[in-house]
């Protein structure tokens, strides 16, 4: 079956909804989510711990409720989704315009179904690193779990995966899953950490880890895992500078269960077989500050362009992808304003966007590569500095959002710069 | 006595000391970015509070667990019977953000309350 529509979304977790919602309240009505789970809400759903909406919404929200509440707005709307629905591939046919891409899907109803849009918005999110990511040498028995995945199984689904917990990483799913598992009647046996800090907010270190009084060592990894069919135990040891083990630190740990939370990587495989421009830092696609990629009239936003600390800003940055895809779905010239990159420099880690054209004032979302005290983020360009934005410390966990005024936009335009720079000068 | 507040993604390091004002006791708060930290280092000098979030079985509803919290925070030391009380309840199908699975419960005074909808299963 194919069927056209102006504007397919690929993804209905909190990129998706409110890209949905603010590309409907830009004028378009032409709009489909097409989600692979049996209910919107992506991953919020099982996040099911308190802590968001306060930047978005000003109050606090556990997951399902930040999520039931775009979803709300989508049903108010009338925006139509289809759920169970695999999009499998996506195709950019130029010479079919205006409706040049097919989004290719599975459909529990309609079989193969073809999308033909105008324009497509990515969201489909991100991934967990999982065992074979870390290359830990061991036997393969049952109980190696990625955290997100434990997570569902307690939240949604209701089993336990084990008893005896051992997790490694710090990121939040981990410090998370460490509170959930300990609540759920799970000795947790402790968190390890194999660079010198936690990559998690410091709220959840206290809430679920010292509230819980769950030890947390850092520098330490697992370097070897045992058990036949279920796991009984893992070998953790300290580590060197390098992240090499150090030989006479290893101690054996019994545990039933393994939870990994060590990295989430944007889930791009649809995006490559489109063939936009990736980054290679970010594992997203590149953007301009529309959020559009190097393909026409496809955006991308939320984790699938670059991992997210907290979805508030998922919401924010899906509603430029989801206002800019509806603009686009109306304009007929081919003309494009010229656009300079964004580069990052220092303890900078990346930017997005990528390029920006100018035309309107922007932001620049940006990392640091590690925690940093004190300094002040520099904007340039070429030589000369557009705008210093001091900070207290900066941490690769922590996003950092930094304006850029219509008089800063002025100065970048008369600078004739084909390039801006951002860097940081710590104090 | 120093604290991380929890209140917020920002985690504010807190400092809070009790003082003597006019013959009264007071406690002082430093470094915190907004007044919710203020209320969070007194009470966590006090009596701790938190949110509770759990989620319990749910017979005829379209999924198996519904999400639900506690509709103001809890004495930390009534967590674990909190947790336990909502172990023992089966919720049914439809369910609606903020419908109360439990009321007064533990004996907190506070309600645990459904954070998603559960559809009735077709």
């Amino acid at each position: 079956m194919i069927k056209e529509v102006n504007t397919v979304i690929v993804g209905g977790g909190p990129a998706g909804l409110a890209a949905a919602v603010a590309a409907y309240d830009e004028g378009e009505r032409s709009i489909l989510i097409v989600e692979r789970d049996t209910h919107l809400g992506g991953i919020l759903q099982q996040c099911i711990h308190n802590g968001f909406g306060l930047q978005w919404f000003k109050e606090e929200l556990t997951g399902p409720e930040y999520a039931q509440r775009f979803i709300d707005q989508v049903e108010e709307r009338g925006i139509e989704s289809v759920t169970g629905t695999m999009v499998l591939e996506l195709q950019y046919h130029p010479e079919n315009k205006p409706y040049d891409k097919s989004v290719m899907c599975l459909s529990p109803e309609d079989g193969v179904l073809e999308l033909r849009c105008k324009s497509a918005i990515l969201s489909m999110g991100c991934r967990e690193r999982v065992r074979g990511n870390l290359k830990t040498p061991g036997t393969r028995p049952v109980g190696i779990f990625s955290a997100g995945l434990a997570q569902r199984l307690v939240n949604l689904e209701g089993v336990m995966p084990g008893h005896k917990v051992v997790i490694l990483g710090s990121g939040d799913i981990g410090l998370i899953m460490a509170r959930r598992m300990k609540w759920e009647g799970a000795d947790v046996k402790m968190v390890c950490e194999i660079m010198p800090y936690s990559s998690g907010l410091a709220r959840n270190i206290q809430q679920c880890l010292i509230d819980q009084n769950i030890p947390l060592y850092l520098n330490t990894t697992v370097v070897d895992i045992h058990g036949k069919d279920r796991l009984e135990g893992v070998t953790v040891a300290e580590v060197d500078e390098r992240r090499n083990p150090i030989p006479g630190t290893e101690r054996y740990v019994e545990c039933d269960t393994l939870l990994l939370s060590v990295g989430l990587l944007p889930e791009n495989e649809l995006s490559k077989t489109l063939g936009v421009e990736m980054d290679r830092v970010t594992g997203g696609p590149q953007v301009d500050e529309n959020r559009m990629t190097s393909v026409p009239g496809v955006y991308a936003c939320g984790n699938v362009l670059h991992v997210h600390d907290i979805v508030d800003f998922v919401s924010k940055e899906s509603m430029i992808a989801g206002r800019s895809a509806a603009k686009y779905n109306t304009k007929t010239d081919e003309e494009k304003s010229e656009e300079i990159a964004v580069k990052a420099a220092g303890e900078v880690r990346y930017t997005v966007p990528q390029r920006v054209s100018l035309d309107e004032p922007f932001s620049i979302y940006c990392r640091v590569g590690r925690p940093v005290g004190a300094g002040k983020y520099v904007l340039k360009a070429g030589e000369e500095t557009i705008f210093e934005r001091k900070f207290i410390k900066a941490v690769p966990g922590e996003m950092a959002e930094l304006p850029v005024k219509a008089s800063e936009l002025e100065k970048i335009k008369a600078s004739g710069a084909k390039e801006l720079t951002l860097e940081t000068v710590l104090a | 006595m120093e604290y991380t507040c929890i209140v917020c993604p920002r985690g504010c390091h807190l400092t809070a000391e009790k003082v003597i004002e006019n013959g009264v006791e007071k406690i002082n708060v430093t470094g915190n970015f907004c007044p919710r930290g203020v209320k969070y280092a007194t009470e966590e000098m006090t009596r701790p509070m938190r949110t509770v979030t759990t989620s319990l079985y749910v017979t005829g509803g379209d999924i198996a667990m519904v999400s639900a919290k506690t509709n103001d925070t809890v004495p930390k030391d009534s967590i674990d019977e909190v947790l336990k009380e909502a172990s023992r309840v089966v919720a049914k199908a439809p369910v609606k953000v903020g419908d109360v699975l439990i009321e007064n419960v533990a004996g907190t005074g506070r309600n645990l309350v459904a954070t998603r909808n559960i559809k009735v299963k077709a």
